[in-house]
């Protein structure tokens, strides 16, 4: 697929004569979905991933697993406790205090040992830093094939994972498969996927497996962990409302009335890619492809054209709203509901009317 | 010290169309930079040269015109420059592009000495996998350090490197042994503009060039689409949404009209953004 001369036309050749699936990789069955646990907290990904993953399973008649890997104690096994609540059948564990940071190598080695020991034919994980680094170490290892940032996630009729992606910065979709190899791996970035109801259920099967590594097999060794500030760690991806400006604001000056506005009505800040590129807003607000994708109640994007990069990061969201001079703003396409008007003047004046609605003077009224 | 640093040629995306009808990517024309994330990459590894001596040579794998972007590299202060192409290569995923990536490394190592360290970018803008850094790292059996924002300290003498990487709630400043990979993070420095002697070395500098073959492949089905796991079976437009943005006339009061239609839409917003804002 990647290089130059066939890009375009799918794999016409070998996709059109599917091979028999050697006789070795038969064995491999069910669904696993890689738990992302760092410093105790699972991330939110692994839910949303158990949530596609249970549908998959179904359609194939088959189980969902979890695997979890962490430090002995508490955290994994709440971790495994709760894959029970997202839809495991069952869970594998690899709990070894070597695994108390995250390290490519240790981690490797265990999920490569229980992906050869129990053999899935689908396995699962986020595309975070933290799982991109895992799956591509893991694939490699394995040398199957690897589908990165799927959007949505099938089951052919035939049984294959039929997995969807953007690409070319989200301008084009494709469905790419794994044909002739096990497992058949797939990463999804977090808020892609929606987020499952967790329902309280007991602690299922859990299969241990060893990690069997020393601490003096593994190369590298963490120094020190600084956690991200609190006031510096946005939750643009999970946040329920989402305020965003874009180039039609015109200057960083007028991105205050953005922020104002977000901070009226409790919700997250975010924008689009130029911001970042002219240094107007920090990196982690971008919302889009190359950004943050996500899925809040209300979208409101004040001054942005609604390229598809940025279209892509925002469809999720359960209402957009848009605010842009020109009618014709590809915007207008994908946003529920719009006003063709100055940003720079109605965002003051919603600020404002916000705050008179929102607060609970007005709420009494209302109320009397 | 002796660096590769792996760069891909790809098309400047913002100006891709895909053709209406066959749902194809039309690729004439479209004119071809280097992978803008690799240059962080790049940058990063002439730093390091600058400060400790030594040789970056850079590698792609792609077509013949990928010579341009090597060139390029060259003008920024490069010292080799490897292609490797071949179309056994053509329609590789990213399993069979390590396998050449590797392969190539490999032969660069008994040629030119073997690589202190190897960068690639965090990502590129086509495939924008970022699976091709951990691929090369695990068949070359070297440490890898993902998503970097600062080498922080190099040691040649007890062979150590420490960086800082970026993981999701925080960062990670990890040590770990040379010979090791290293996927650089984006604006983590900015390209030099490259000395005029660049410019004038790279103009006429020799490229290396290899085919599969000369590259040291055993194994051509390996290669290229006979070697890629995956196919991609279908390319297609995102649908367009049937439902256009109903729109707000602007009157006396837009702002409250917009909030009115907003809350007649989710009646359940109004209380939900109260309850929010009240958190401030
Ligand atoms: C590989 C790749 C990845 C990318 N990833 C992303 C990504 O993740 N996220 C992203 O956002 N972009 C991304 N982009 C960039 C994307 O293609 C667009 O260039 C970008 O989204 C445009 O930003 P914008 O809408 O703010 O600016 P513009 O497209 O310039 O739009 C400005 C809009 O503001 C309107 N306007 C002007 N004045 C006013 C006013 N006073 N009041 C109201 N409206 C006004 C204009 O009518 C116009 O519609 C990516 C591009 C590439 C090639
Ligand atoms: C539409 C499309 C979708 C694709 N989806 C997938 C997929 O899901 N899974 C899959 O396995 N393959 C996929 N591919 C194939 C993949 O793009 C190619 O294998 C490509 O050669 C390398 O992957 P990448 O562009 O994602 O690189 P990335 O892994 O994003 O690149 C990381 C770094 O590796 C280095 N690098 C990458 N390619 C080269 C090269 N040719 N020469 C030198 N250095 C390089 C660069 O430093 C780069 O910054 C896809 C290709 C296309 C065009």
């Amino acid at each position: 697929m990647g290089t130059a001369p066939k890009t375009a036309a799918p794999a016409s050749g070998r996709a059109a004569t599917k091979k028999e699936l050697p006789e070795h990789f038969k064995a491999y069955k069910h669904v696993w979905v890689f738990i992302e646990q760092e410093r105790g907290q699972v991330h939110p990904v692994s839910w949303e991933l158990m949530g596609a993953g249970r549908k998959l399973a179904d359609k194939l008649k088959v189980d969902l697993a979890a695997v979890v890997i962490g430090p002995e104690g508490e955290a994994t096994q709440s971790a495994a406790a709760e894959s029970f609540c997202y839809g495991a059948d069952l869970v594998y564990m690899v709990a070894d205090n070597l695994l108390a940071d995250y390290r490519n190598e240790s981690y490797t080695k265990a999920l490569t040992d229980v992906v050869n020991t129990y053999k899935p034919e689908i396995l699962l994980l986020g595309a975070t830093t933290l799982g991109r680094d895992l799956a591509g170490s893991v694939a490699t290892t394995l040398l199957t094939g690897l589908t990165a940032d799927c959007t949505e996630l099938d089951v052919d009729t035939d049984g294959s994972l039929a997995a969807t992606r953007p690409t070319f910065g989200g301008s084009l979709l494709c469905t790419i498969y794994t044909l002739n190899y096990r497992p058949q791996m797939a990463t999804v970035r977090p808020r892609v996927m929606p987020m499952p109801e967790r329902v309280a259920r007991p602690v299922g099967r859990i299969v241990s497996h060893p990690l069997g590594l020393v601490e003096d097999d593994i190369v590298t060794k963490v120094l020190s962990f600084l956690p991200d500030r609190d006031s510096a760690k946005s939750n643009l991806a999970y946040a329920d409302v989402v305020v965003a400006g874009g180039l039609g604001l015109g200057s960083p000056e007028n991105f205050q009335l953005v922020r104002q506005l977000a901070t009226v009505i409790g919700a997250e800040y975010g924008c689009s890619r130029p911001l970042v590129q002219k240094g107007w807003v920090t990196s982690d607000r971008q919302i889009g492809q190359t950004g943050k994708t996500i899925r809040p109640k209300l979208y409101i994007a004040a001054g942005i054209s609604g390229a598809i990069q940025h279209r892509v990061g925002v469809e999720g969201a359960d209402l957009i709203v848009a605010i842009n001079t020109d009618r014709n703003a590809p915007i207008f396409d994908f946003a529920h509901m719009g006003i063709v008007t100055d940003a720079i003047r109605l965002l003051p004046a919603l600020t404002a009317a916000f705050r008179a609605r929102l607060s609970p003077h007005s709420r009494d009224r209302i109320a009397s | 010290m002796h660096i590769v640093v792996c760069i891909k040629q790809v098309p400047d995306s913002a100006q891709i169309r895909v053709h209406p009808v066959t749902n194809t990517i039309m690729r004439q024309g479209v004119p071809t930079i280097i992978n803008p994330y690799d240059l962080f990459a790049l940058e990063a590894a002439l730093e390091l040269r600058d400060q400790f001596g030594g040789e970056v040579t850079v590698l792609t794998m792609g077509p013949p015109s990928a010579e341009d972007s090597l060139r390029k590299a060259l003008t920024f202060g490069a010292d080799r420059a490897v292609l490797l192409t071949d179309r056994f290569f053509a329609g590789a995923d990213t399993l069979a592009t390590t396998y050449a990536l590797a392969t190539a490394i490999r032969k660069i190592s008994t040629e030119f000495g073997a690589p202190d360290l190897v960068f690639t970018g965090k990502q590129t803008i086509d495939g924008d996998t970022a699976q091709v850094g951990p691929g090369i790292a695990k068949r070359l059996g070297l440490l890898q350090l993902t998503y970097v924002a600062k080498i922080s300290a190099l040691d040649l003498e007890a062979r150590t490197i420490d960086a800082e990487r970026r993981s999701e709630g925080g960062v990670q400043l990890l040590r770990t042994r040379l010979p090791c990979l290293v996927t650089m993070l984006e604006a983590t420095n900015q390209i030099r503009r490259g000395a005029m002697a660049d410019a004038l070395r790279a103009a006429r500098a020799p490229i290396v060039k290899w085919s599969a073959q000369e590259a040291g492949v055993e194994d051509i089905s390996k290669c290229g689409l006979r070697g890629s796991p995956t196919i991609v079976k279908r390319v297609f437009a995102p649908a367009a949404r049937s439902e256009k943005a109903a729109l707000i006339e602007v009157g006396e009061q837009p702002a409250e009209a917009l909030i009115d239609a907003i809350f007649k839409r989710q009646p359940a917003l109004e209380t939900e953004l109260a309850a929010l804002a009240r958190g401030y």
